[in-house]
């Protein structure tokens, strides 16, 4: 530490260090209560780790551990999700979800499976005969045995969801920082002096959401840590639009000690998601497809929907759960140190992130100074809304035309996203804030177009200019 | 909703998509004499796919002339509009119903089109990764051979220096030429076949440009986070190497562009990927008539106009006197060595057809008899020897002969020991 460091002033009370789901909705909850919030993003983006790809689905909780910390995460998560989603245009699919039961031995586990959810303040479930289940889901293999409802299990939109958490953060004065690696930091009894890969900043506090490397940051800053990250792979296969009449609740199975199993769901784009599957491995950031896999589930969503053999597939992708050696959520806080690591946030972060935020916040008021809230906190402008199931921008005089004809995607949409508060600076950002190329054509029609309307936005562009002279005949 | 200020709100004939198929319909209906013929485009330019096909031949059978793409699709336009046809560009439809409603979206906003007929030109394009099941990471740097030329011929831009080539197909050559044109050079050629799919005048191409060419092999991986970095190959004996590149080139495996009728009310055909059409094209909505490419994958540029011209006729004739046909036979395709058939049913009598001839194609090499036959007798029959991806075309008019009220039957008997 330099001379210069060691009297840096404290300009932040909180420092976030990654930009999950987990960490967005932190940031939102902290700058709403007064505080004055950094984050810092080691990916050129937010959303580049384990909330890149999840199965989307807001959980009521009900197969969560009785009494845990993540149940009760997920239940008032969920709860503050449906107050603010109006205000912030955030998608919402009220589908529901059906537990259905494969084989005997899966309908002998309902009973429990029912009294669990109730156990977790999931009152409303409701048991289903195979025909009731049938006569809901004419599309579902008639081998189902028998089920319940989960009335209030739905479908959102996994990433403008985390984005606009930020983006409400921001329009109330947070700073976020990306392509910013922590790569070290000291604590000197009342703030600490954080090194990244781009400055040297001093907040009061620092809060571990950096899921997949969370175990890792504490070591790197505690020289200690309360868990150890075991990535948990997931992979998926995307559905044509056209499979969405063939699915209305979502499908979950019954679950194992393991994994919830593969579900059957539309997505808020008006898709069909069929995963993931729970795969253990050391990567923490090798999210590969293979073949074999994507495969088997292609075999397995047939199995549970027949009508999907006849569907093609739009997209495939994997995930990875920040999961732990335990069930439960790993949230530790080190008062003495300003700290609180946020921790295994394995399947269940996106509905629960708005809880963990709020579990924090108390956390952090029993060491960090009182903050006052604003008064009026400012609300952001939604840049896109993409939900299939709402008014899209297309449907807007100016909208500049089409791009991305498959997802409907308009250039005026895309120029309000790359002229935002938070730019995209890949493909894969701008995929996420708008969805262009995540359609079926998966680039073939739009991609020409897409590298003009995005140069020099980019870090690494879609296409480069032909020098002069090269377009020439060869 | 916005009404869109320079679309009419009603006309004779929609022709959706203004490629080959779409404006060569669209002349020919003007030539017809059919009053209000309105060609819809969601490219900023009427064309299709040859306006970004920047190499030769096209346009020998439609000007007399070797051309290239864009030229090409320049002058078909011209034609569809000297002969008057209005051409509508950055429309997108979104939805067709019965009864010939059309929803549409413009620049300025939503709208909705009454037509006569529809008439169904939205072509092709080739398969994705995602579709092939590819593994492996996402870096961006994966591409159709469709998004290349857009990129190379029409943004004069290059997304990638020494990418590897998927698939064998003529396209897949087109593909290798584009790259070459715009000064990329391609690390190899791969096809999971023993044999290249093109025709033997392709198959030189490589070795002249100095492309290897791995047969048998398949892309298990794609490796790379941000960027391609290379691919992982598996050969047939699993042998697995890894092969450095910056990019991938998912050329082939065309797809008809059916989401109008996939989402909407037309019967699909499950081997052609498009619309069941009968000999006049026309789609299970008797209003709705389908050319080109969106038939099967995947005809030249020229066929697809021809056809787009021939189901013109037929549609000119319907909007005159629609014509009673009132025997409809159903095709079935018997066994699993034959892909596709179109048409895929025949409607009696069969004077004057638009398709002029059953269009077939096999889905793996296969050597036999193939035969047509009725109520178990054989209409008609040909020993031949069948490769993928190549035209196979069985005579219309033996299906005069069939048996009512029976399906006719496309067999491929296959011999022993290929």
């Amino acid at each position: 530490m330099s001379q210069a460091d060691a009297s840096l002033p404290e300009r932040y009370d909180v420092a976030i260090v990654g930009g999950g789901v987990v960490g967005c909705a932190m940031a939102r909850r902290f700058t709403l209560e007064g505080a004055r919030v950094v984050l810092l993003e080691k990916a050129v983006d937010i959303l580049d780790g384990a909330s890149k790809g999840n199965s989307a689905i807001l959980h009521t909780g009900f197969d969560a551990p009785p009494s845990s910390l993540e149940q009760r995460c997920i239940a008032e998560g969920h709860a503050e999700f449906l107050e603010i989603r109006e205000s912030l245009g955030l998608p919402l699919l009220q589908c529901s979800a059906i537990v259905a039961a494969w084989s005997e031995e899966e309908v002998a586990r309902l009973e429990e499976l029912m009294d669990q959810a109730r156990a977790n303040g999931v009152d409303d479930i409701v048991p289903l005969s195979a025909a009731e289940i049938r006569a809901a889901e004419p599309s579902l293999s008639g081998k189902v045995k028998g089920g319940f409802r989960v009335p209030r299990e739905a479908l959102m939109d996994p990433w403008s969801t985390p984005h606009a958490y930020l983006l409400q953060a921001l329009a109330n004065g947070a700073e976020v920082r990306r392509a910013c690696e922590v790569t070290g930091g000291q604590f000197d009894g009342s703030s600490w002096l954080l090194e990244t890969s781009t400055e040297v900043l001093r907040a009061h506090s620092v809060i571990n959401c950096a899921g997949l490397f969370g175990d890792l940051l504490d070591q790197r800053l505690l020289g200690e840590t309360g868990f150890s990250i075991k990535p948990r792979k997931g992979q998926f296969l995307v559905f044509d639009k056209a499979a969405a009449q063939l699915v209305s609740s979502i499908i979950l199975p019954v679950p194992t000690e393991k994994t919830k199993g593969i579900v059957v769901c539309r997505t808020v784009f008006g898709n069909v998601l069929v995963g993931p599957t729970a795969e253990d491995q050391e990567s923490r950031c090798d999210s590969s497809t293979d073949a074999a896999t994507l495969k088997s589930l292609q075999g397995k969503a047939a199995e549970i929907v027949p009508g999907l053999a006849e569907i093609p597939v739009t997209a495939s992708y994997a995930g990875l759960r920040p999961a732990s050696e335990q069930k439960d959520y790993r949230i530790q806080a080190y008062p003495e140190r300003n700290y609180v690591s946020v921790g295994g946030i394995r399947s269940t972060g996106l509905s629960a992130a708005l809880g963990i935020a709020r579990h924090v916040l108390g956390l952090h008021q029993g060491f960090g100074p009182r903050f006052t809230a604003p008064r009026q906190p400012r609300v952001p402008e939604v840049p896109s809304r993409l939900s299939e199931y709402d008014p899209r921008a297309w449907e807007e005089a100016g909208n500049g035309g089409i791009v991305c004809h498959c997802e409907l995607v308009t250039r005026a949409e895309i120029e309000r996203v790359l002229q935002g508060p938070l730019p995209p600076r890949s493909l894969s950002g701008l995929k996420r804030r708008t969805r262009v190329t995540m359609g079926r054509c998966q680039g073939f029609y739009c991609t020409g177009a897409l590298a003009r309307i995005t140069e020099g936005a980019f870090d690494s562009p879609l296409a480069v200019r032909a020098a002069e002279g090269e377009d020439e005949d060869a | 909703m916005p009404e869109a200020p320079n679309l009419p709100d009603a006309c004779d004939v929609a022709v959706v998509g203004g490629g080959p198929a779409g404006l060569a319909a669209a002349t020919e209906l003007k030539r017809h004499g059919v009053p209000r013929v309105v060609v819809l485009d969601r490219e900023p330019a009427a064309g299709g796919i040859p306006r970004h096909c920047g190499h030769y031949p096209f346009g020998m059978r439609e000007f007399h002339k070797v051309l290239r793409g864009p030229d090409y699709a320049g002058r078909l336009v011209a034609r569809a509009e000297q002969a008057g046809a209005e051409i509508q560009t950055g429309v997108t439809v979104t939805d067709i119903q019965p009864g010939g409603i059309l929803s549409l979206i413009t620049p300025e906003g939503t709208g909705e089109l009454q037509a006569r007929r529809i008439l169904l030109c939205t072509g092709v394009r080739e398969t994705s990764r995602a579709a092939r099941l590819i593994g492996g990471q996402r870096p961006q740097g994966v591409l159709p051979t469709g998004a290349l030329q857009s990129l190379v011929y029409l943004e004069k831009m290059k997304p990638f220096a020494r990418p590897v080539i998927l698939g064998s197909e003529l396209v897949s050559f087109s593909a290798l030429m584009t790259c070459r044109h715009a000064g990329i050079a391609p690390q190899a050629m791969i096809e999971p076949n023993e044999r290249v799919t093109a025709r033997s005048f392709a198959q030189g191409l490589p070795k002249l440009l100095g492309v290897p060419v791995h047969l048998g092999c398949e892309i298990e991986r794609i490796i790379g986070r941000e960027q391609v970095e290379a691919v992982q190959l598996r050969d047939r004996k699993g042998r697995r190497w890894e092969l450095a590149c910056d990019g991938v080139l998912m050329t082939g495996r065309f797809t008809p562009e059916a989401t109008l009728a996939r989402m909407g009310h037309l019967e699909l055909d499950l081997g052609t990927g498009g619309p069941r059409v009968d000999q006049d094209g026309r789609s299970s909505d008797p209003n709705v008539f389908v050319a080109g490419n969106l038939l099967r994958p995947v005809e030249t540029a020229g066929w697809s106009w021809k056809e787009g011209l021939r189901v013109a006729q037929s549609l000119a004739r319907d909007l005159e006197a629609p014509r009673a046909r009132e025997v409809t036979l159903e095709l079935q395709i018997q066994g699993d060595a034959i892909r596709y058939l179109v048409p895929q049913r025949v409607t009696l009598p069969l004077e004057e057809a638009a398709l002029e001839s059953i269009q077939l194609r096999v889905a793996r090499p296969a050597r036999g008899s193939l035969l047509i036959r009725s109520a178990g007798r054989i209409l008609w029959g040909r020993r031949l020897s069948a490769l993928p991806e190549r035209r196979i075309l069985l005579p219309l008019d033996v299906l005069k002969n069939a048996a009512p009220d029976h399906p006719v039957e496309v067999v491929f008997e296959e011999e022993e020991g290929l």
